[in-house]
């Protein structure tokens, strides 16, 4: 049974319809990266997935429970499903650590040691347990996103999803979030990310989506996707993206 | 006829400025609490309470405090006979400050960032749970040199209630005058006395909206 | 001093001997008679011109404090951030003492304190002054904060064609520093009418003078407070709504940083 199911999935803004039916089924394990131009509506599946849009039609159920829009179902989503932002968001009141425990101990009501403790671990696993007291606005770009990254491993999800997580970051600190990712796809992470990235994508995703105009317009294994694409407009996007 | 030394007059004035001093401290504190309530009101779910607290905000930012004065005793009045100036001073300037406060803290609690409401949220916590542990921590904080800076605007507040008839400072400078005949000196230490007020807290709201922008960029 | 009275009493002393107009003994079958306060507006058929008389002093009053105190505020704002050193000083002192003092205070100062000097002038003229001045400090701190949140590129660009520091600051700096700020400007112009009805207290005719004649006259306190609270409301709607309008007008359509 797949992980993650997303069916014929409709999303507008106003009058400009951004999602026209999408498709797609995430297994256990899976490492699946989505690809297109902006606007193509790549950010905002991730951000229905979440619950942070609500879709206006079609369904999306994650380990057989469905996506519904009161604060008990989304809760439940959420749980189960983590997300890496862009921008980080990191909470700039609290420390690295602090960052990590937080929603443990609000929404699971894990003891504070416990938090305590996974914090460390979290932390440790993204290669940061020494900045375990830092505050957000002394860690580099591509420290806090790995802070946020163990803020959402602490939660224990059965996937995460990443939004462009390293788009914000200055090029010499691309390499060290996507090691970490790399090494959560190693594990066995179910993985769901929008990336620029093309070379990752090729080296590490099981599979590669590509939307455009609010629609999977290809989908397939990397090696065929990067290798052999189907319809001009991916062949047009990866021309485009092979000079940069 | 007395002879009033210039001691005589800044005595006097100073012996009221406690009255000043009190009325503030009462209208920041209570209008501190009020807009407490009105805050969760107006940034609440609850869309009546939302359209409750957005009104008051309007009709006490649309309207001259001093109407707001002349409204509570008089209204106050027809509750019971006898109304005292501080009690009318008093009430309607909490109400007022209330009205100012709720919107100055909504402003500080939009101000955080929205991601900060989509990561909170993705991390399963609820509205309660992103207010009290995410949101509202990140808002105290930036509220805080605007709060100080509206202590300034009350401190001025309370002269209109000299109009009433409550004697704090201005009233004792309109007193003091009417028994010497000087104008000139009595009103000018009366503006200087404000001034030893206020200024230290103006100033105090600029270092720390300073502060707060240097903290802000350094991210 | 001849001809000038401190307001050393509220302008209502009168009302306590009238406190129980309005108060009547309602007949009701269950609980005998009860004593009730009822509202009469009956007075305003007599008494609407008054308030219309008022209302027109509070406008002239801010549409004058309103357009001088703006220039005021532009000429110490460039003094405070581009103007001559040595007349900064003097600039700060002002903004600091207006921005710290109540309005109350400055009006008695200037309409009470200022004659011992020689300086004569009336009521309205004294509330007009007191307006302008009070105006003129708040919108400097405003427009000063536009002026220094204009890129460094704008001034270098200006000297870069050779324009002047002034002529720079004239044609280049000051009309997207008014937009910038013309929101908090707007609001600043709202609380400053609003605040116009203190001028009352040196007899100024303006709409609470209106509202003060009234009640005494009536005896109708409340009601007649309530009336012309009610047009303040209305007088600051429109008043917001006129300055909007007006920076449509006056700038560009074009958003600026």
């Amino acid at each position: 049974m797949s992980l993650i199911e997303v069916t014929e999935v409709r999303k507008s803004f106003g009058s400009n319809e951004v999602l026209k039916g999408i498709n797609i089924d995430v297994d256990p394990g899976e490492v699946i990266a989505i690809i297109g131009k902006s606007g193509s509506g790549k950010s905002t599946l991730l951000r229905c997935i979440n619950g942070l849009e609500l879709i206006d039609d079609g369904s999306i159920a994650v380990a057989g429970a469905q996506l519904l829009p009161d604060e008990l179902h989304l809760k439940a989503l959420r749980l189960k499903v983590g997300m890496i932002f862009q921008q980080f968001n990191l909470f700039p009141h609290l420390t690295a650590g602090g960052n990590v425990m937080l929603s443990q101990m609000v929404v699971k009501k894990t003891p504070k040691a416990d938090a305590e403790a996974m914090a460390r671990k979290m932390l440790d696993r993204v290669g940061l347990a020494h900045k375990y007291d830092a505050f957000p606005d002394e860690l580099s770009g591509g420290q806090q996103q790995r802070v946020a990254i163990a803020r959402a491993l602490a939660m224990q999800p059965i996937a995460l999803l990443c939004d462009e997580i390293t788009s914000a970051l200055d090029p010499e600190l691309v390499a060290e979030v996507l090691a970490v990712v790399r090494e959560l796809a190693a594990e066995g992470m179910t993985l769901l990310m929008v990336t620029h990235e093309m070379k990752f994508a090729r080296d590490v995703c099981s599979r590669v989506v590509f939307m455009h105009q609010g629609r999977v317009h290809e989908i397939g294994k990397p090696e065929e996707v990067f290798a052999n694409p189907q319809t001009p407009e991916l062949k047009q996007f990866l021309g485009f993206s092979a000079e940069h | 006829m007395t002879e009033f030394t210039l001691w005589d007059i800044v005595r006097n004035l100073l012996l009221a400025m406690r009255w000043t001093v009190l009325l503030s401290l009462v209208s920041f504190i209570g209008g501190g609490l009020v807009a407490t309530l009105l805050l969760f009101m107006r940034i609440g779910r609850g869309r009546f309470l939302r359209f409750v607290a957005k009104y008051y905000v309007e009709l006490f930012q649309g309207t001259p405090l001093l109407m707001q004065l002349f409204l509570a005793f008089f209204g106050l009045g027809l509750f019971g006979i006898n109304v005292p100036a501080w009690l009318a001073a008093g009430f309607a300037l909490i109400l007022w400050s209330a009205a100012f406060l709720t919107e100055i803290w909504r402003g500080c609690v939009e101000s955080v960032f929205k991601g900060q409401w989509e990561a909170s949220a993705s991390l399963g916590m609820g509205y309660v749970q992103q207010m009290r542990y995410v949101i509202i921590p990140q808002a105290l904080k930036i509220a805080i040199p605007p709060t100080v800076g509206f202590s300034v605007q009350v401190i001025k507040g309370t002269a209109l209630t000299s109009i009433i008839g409550f004697v704090e400072l201005s009233k004792a400078g309109t007193i003091v005058t009417n028994a010497t005949f000087q104008p000139f000196t009595v009103y000018g230490l009366v503006a200087l006395f404000y001034f030893a007020l206020c200024w230290p807290l103006s100033k105090s709201s600029q270092i720390l909206e300073r502060k707060l922008n240097v903290a802000h960029r350094s991210h | 001093m001849a001809g000038r009275t401190y307001p050393c009493r509220p302008l209502n002393h009168g009302v306590r001997h009238h406190a129980f107009a309005g108060w009547r003994f309602i007949h009701s079958t269950e609980r005998g008679s009860v004593l009730k306060y009822v509202f009469d507006y009956s007075w305003l058929a007599q008494y609407w011109p008054v308030f219309l008389k008022g209302l027109t002093i509070t406008v002239e009053l801010i549409a004058v404090g309103a357009v001088i105190g703006i220039a005021l505020g532009i000429l110490c704002a460039w003094i405070r951030s581009l103007g001559p050193q040595w007349l900064r000083p003097p600039v700060t002192l002002y903004v600091e003492l207006i921005r710290n003092t109540p309005f109350l205070i400055q009006l008695f100062f200037i309409f009470f304190g200022l004659p011992s000097l020689g300086v004569q002038m009336s009521e309205l003229q004294a509330a007009n002054l007191a307006m302008i001045i009070n105006l003129g400090a708040y919108s400097c701190e405003i427009i000063r904060a536009g002026i220094q949140a204009t890129p460094r590129g704008q001034f270098e660009a200006g000297s870069s064609l050779a324009m002047s520091p002034f002529e720079t600051f004239r044609h280049v700096v000051l009309v997207p520093s008014l937009q910038r700020i013309w929101p908090a400007l707007t609001s600043q112009i709202i609380i400053v009418m609003l605040g116009s009805s203190v001028v009352s207290q040196i007899a100024a005719e303006d709409l609470t003078f209106a509202a003060n004649f009234i009640q005494s006259r009536t005896f109708r306190a409340f009601e007649a407070y309530f009336v012309s609270t009610a047009i303040y409301l209305l007088l600051a709607i429109l008043l917001r709504q006129l300055l909007v309008v007006t920076g449509r007008l006056i700038f560009p359509r074009r958003s600026v940083r």
